[in-house]
């Protein structure tokens, strides 16, 4: 078996974090490779740091690797520093495990859970010593396949993946390798694979399709052969109690974000937030059993030495029967030592800050809300109906009970958005201080600010995001406001990142050579401020002869033809619609795990339905819950952060 | 009750930091169920204390740790540290392996106090065996070797020649030759890398080794804990009370 070990090793020592390059985790496993066994590489197009943690590869790195026909390894992009070694001294990208060639691999299957990993996708396949185009590349070649959320809108890197799956991984992942053992049996050509591939449920194959244009717009994408489906539709696991996944997580030897054990406790949300891509293409809600969470907690924490378990989920404060999960494991007296929990969780009004004081007994600094919108009226059209009633008294509960520094989350430049809801972000901010000052002298509350960027599949898909220089006006109006407000401290995305990412987030086909240019002239990393560079993708634009503000910032019209038209996410296309006119009309819907169903699709076209234990909606929370919104006793919280940002300034 | 172990850094993982180690190691005692003793205040650490840092990419064979344990008066008593090798081996990542262990006196001077000297092992690349005993001989006879180097993002001078204790070319490598070099810590630690630079800036650092790390008591050399079984560890017990 060949591997690049001695040839990498010298150059390990010349590296920034070189720990990056090593694999030796717990839990990685040495797969066997084989002519019966189809070689995945599972790739994560960022650093190791922020690949490693990611739960859905792991996923499928184990399932992969319980096949007797399957052997799976890992691989991350390399920081700029190896990049430039291994170019010079002609190494190529190589896995974790084995350091074996990527280029020796069946499959190169990426993760893709943020846009601007694109160039790092084609930087990837590049330095695996493949064709970056999928036109280019021969039976010789791995397949290069990607999943994740990005993968709803996959049209801007059509031109570089073969395969795009959609949904949830773990069936479908099977079928791929069923249908690749047997094509590598018959050593069928890379065509017929292809086209077999089209055959599977949920796999996309862009080169099927073609894209028309009329009078420089998009007006359909169809299949080229009578065999390829229409419409591909995403895959969704029915229930997560036959996927106790992963169950061997890795524990990296070097820190990486969210080091901890992570168990995932529910897929879904049906919340209803408009703005929310991640909770409108993972419906419906699928909750884990308490009692299989509870022994993933207990066997994960004894397996790993972790002291620290995040359940995660879009809005774990929603699991049923929550408080005695957490209070479970705070409590367990077979584990050495303190324990602790967190709840990353987008959501300000589902849980109690005595669950939070609760988790937290130890270390009780810093708590975050996530409000979105700085006025109820804007709350209303972006659907998290959370009273301002309620996040005041989170926020008194909080510093009453020890902490000091809240972080609040808001979205600017959605739909309607005046300067009044703007300035709402900073008369929230204000009371909250004041709340603060009540217990302690010097509170604390930081106001991050995020450009919002809409997404295919959620009811915002047809709004023009705002441009740069409005979101920086109204960032400035912020910093203005906030400028005398003793311990208020304003943060915000950098509104050119947010940019490129609704480029990438709504684009099509069109954008390929976009990205490749980018790509070329060595825009990798972009996800990081200081290799993020927004001329280099505007000039790409300008050169191809393609215009932002069509992409971006103009308001798209119900009867246009989106690029995802021809992809599914099961909600129907007239259901979004009617959402995106109901939030206009700034009303309000309620969640559907306990109102009857509005026939979304997500349910209903496949035949599966809700898993939530609890009959009745979580106390504490007052959006879509068919609670009294006037009741208010409960006190919402959400713990922990958001991923890493790009140019907080 | 204070624990004192002795491991090896080998292999792939010699590309940790001193940081990762350390966190690699806390995971490690928890997963061993040793009950470790924690700091007060909002937020309790592990009492793990750890030897002088290795340099990321150096192998070893004698890192050191001392560890608080928080047993109650009979499980005090019945504590065997000689089965602490092979159980905290079981739970750290390929290539750390704890080759000894022994209780120590709670009041036991740091090991970054004592330990006054480290012999390395470096493989050198760029030379031969005779060229570099050469190099050697001429920086043992030099009355000052000055080098600059970092030190808090400002360049200071620091002269290596009182650091450098013992010089020697002791095999021959691939390409090049096998150096031992014994090196002084106190005040301050002199890295494999650049005690080579200040030697011969041709000199390419191959592998790196650091075999033996070294105090004295009473006026005697010993280390501070020596690898092997039950005898060592007692008589490592010995010798850190005397101090
Ligand atoms: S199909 Fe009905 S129950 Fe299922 S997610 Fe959609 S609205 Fe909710």
């Amino acid at each position: 078996m060949s591997t690049v070990w001695p040839e990498l090793e010298p150059l390990l020592g010349r590296v920034q974090k070189p720990a990056r390059y090593i694999g030796c985790e717990d839990g990685a496993r040495i797969p066997e490779h084989g002519p019966g066994r189809v070689s995945w590489l599972l790739l994560y197009p960022d650093t190791y740091e922020v690949g490693l943690p990611n739960q859905g590869l792991q996923i499928l790195y184990e399932l992969l690797n319980e096949r007797p026909d399957a052997a799976a390894e890992r691989s991350y992009a390399p920081w700029t520093d190896l990049e430039e070694l291994l170019r010079e001294h002609g190494v190529p990208l190589f896995s974790l495990e084995t350091h074996r060639p990527a280029g020796e691999f069946d499959v190169l299957a990426f993760n893709l859970s943020a846009e601007l990993v694109y160039t790092n996708l084609l930087n990837c396949v590049d330095l695996a010593g493949v064709p970056v185009r999928s036109a280019d590349r021969g039976d010789h070649h791995p397949l290069v396949m990607a999943g994740g959320h990005c993968t709803y809108n996959p049209e801007p890197i059509a031109d570089f993946v073969d395969a795009v799956v959609l949904g949830d991984g773990e069936e479908v992942v099977g079928e791929i390798n069923d249908v690749l053992v047997a094509a590598k049996s018959e050593g069928a050509p890379r065509a017929e694979v292809l086209d077999r591939l089209t055959g599977v449920d949920g796999v996309y194959v862009p080169a099927r399709y073609e894209a028309t244009y009329e009078a420089g717009r998009l007006v359909a994408t169809a299949p080229v052969a009578a065999s390829v489906p229409d419409v591909v539709e995403k895959r969704t696991v029915a229930d997560l109690a036959d996927w106790p996944y992963p169950s061997t997580q890795l524990v990296p030897l070097t820190e990486v974000v969210h080091d901890r054990l992570n168990v995932e406790v529910f897929r879904g949300c049906t919340r209803g937030c408009r703005f929310c891509q991640a909770g409108m293409i993972t419906r419906p809600v699928r909750e884990r059993p308490a009692d299989q969470v509870r022994t993933m907690v207990q066997e994960g924490l004894r397996r790993t030495g972790y002291d620290e378990v995040a359940l995660t989920s879009l809005s774990t404060a929603d699991f049923s029967g929550i408080e005695s999960v957490v209070a479970d494991t705070v409590n367990d007296p077979t584990s050495c030592g303190q324990v602790s929990v967190s709840l990353p969780s987008l959501r300000v009004d589902a849980f109690t800050v005595g669950i939070a004081a609760e988790v937290q007994k130890a270390r009780r600094t810093g708590l975050t809300f996530a409000p979105e919108a700085g006025t109820w009226r804007m709350r209303q059209i972006i659907n998290k109906l959370i009273r301002e009633e309620d996040l005041y008294a989170a926020v008194e509960s909080a510093y009453s009970q020890g902490w000091r520094r809240m972080k609040l989350y808001f979205l600017i430049g959605l739909p309607s958005e005046t300067d009044e809801d703007t300035l709402g972000i900073a008369e929230l901010a204000r009371n909250c201080v004041a709340i603060g000052r009540r217990h302690h002298k010097a509170p604390s509350v930081t106001v991050s600010v995020g450009g919002f960027v809409p997404k295919a599949f959620t009811p915002f898909q047809w709004f023009g995001q705002n441009t740069v220089d409005e979101l920086l006006r109204k960032v400035h109006l912020l910093r203005d406001a906030l400028r005398h407000e003793r311990g208020v401290q304003l943060k915000w995305h950098d509104p050119r990142a947010s940019l490129i990412e609704g480029l990438m987030s709504r684009g099509d086909r069109r954008l390929g050579p976009v990205i490749e240019s980018v790509w070329r002239a060595g825009g990798t990393f972009q996800e990081w401020s200081e290799h993020f560079d927004d001329q280099r993708w505007l000039e790409a634009m300008a050169s191809h002869g393609l215009s932002v503000d069509e992409y971006v910032h103009r308001h798209r019209t119900e009867d246009e033809t989106l690029p995802w038209d021809h992809l599914s996410a099961g909600l129907h296309k007239d259901f979004l619609w009617q959402d995106w006119r109901d939030a206009l009309a700034e009303v309000g819907l309620e969640d559907c795990r306990w109102t009857p169903c509005y026939d979304c699709g997500a349910c209903t076209g496949y035949g599966i339905e809700h898993i939530v234990a609890s009959a009745t909606p979580p106390a504490g929370g007052s959006q879509g819950t068919g609670q009294d919104l006037a009741r208010g006793a409960e006190v919402p919280v959400v713990l922990s952060a958001r991923p890493p940002s790009v140019g907080v300034g | 009750m204070k624990v004192r172990l002795r491991f090896a850094k080998q292999g792939k993982v010699r590309f940790t930091s001193h940081r990762d180690v350390a966190r690699v190691w806390e995971r490690a005692l928890r997963r061993a169920e040793l009950p470790v003793a924690y700091t007060q205040g909002f937020t309790p650490r592990p009492r793990l204390h750890f030897g002088l840092a290795l340099p990321t990419g150096a192998e070893s064979l004698a890192e050191y740790l001392d560890v608080d344990l928080d047993l109650g008066d009979d499980a005090a008593d019945g504590f065997d540290p000689a089965t602490l090798p092979d159980r905290l081996t079981s739970c750290l990542p390929g290539g750390i392996t704890v080759v000894a262990a022994a209780i120590v006196d709670t009041g036991v001077m740091s090991l970054q106090q004592a330990v006054t000297s480290c012999t390395w092992h470096l493989e050198v690349g760029g030379t031969t065996g005779s060229q570099l005993a050469a190099v050697a001989a001429r920086a043992l006879a030099a009355d000052e070797i000055v080098i600059t180097r970092e030190r808090k993002s400002k360049q200071v001078t620091d002269d290596l020649r009182p650091y450098l204790l013992a010089l020697s070319v002791v095999g021959e490598s691939p390409d090049g030759a096998l150096l031992e070099a014994e090196v002084g810590t106190q005040p301050r630690s002199v890295r494999p890398s650049e005690l080579l630079a200040a030697l011969d800036p041709v000199l390419t650092e191959r592998r790196v080794t650091r075999i033996h790390q070294w105090m004295t008591l009473d006026g005697v050399r010993c280390e501070p804990l020596s690898p092997g079984g039950p005898v060592a560890s007692s008589s490592a017990h010995a010798e850190v009370r005397a101090s």
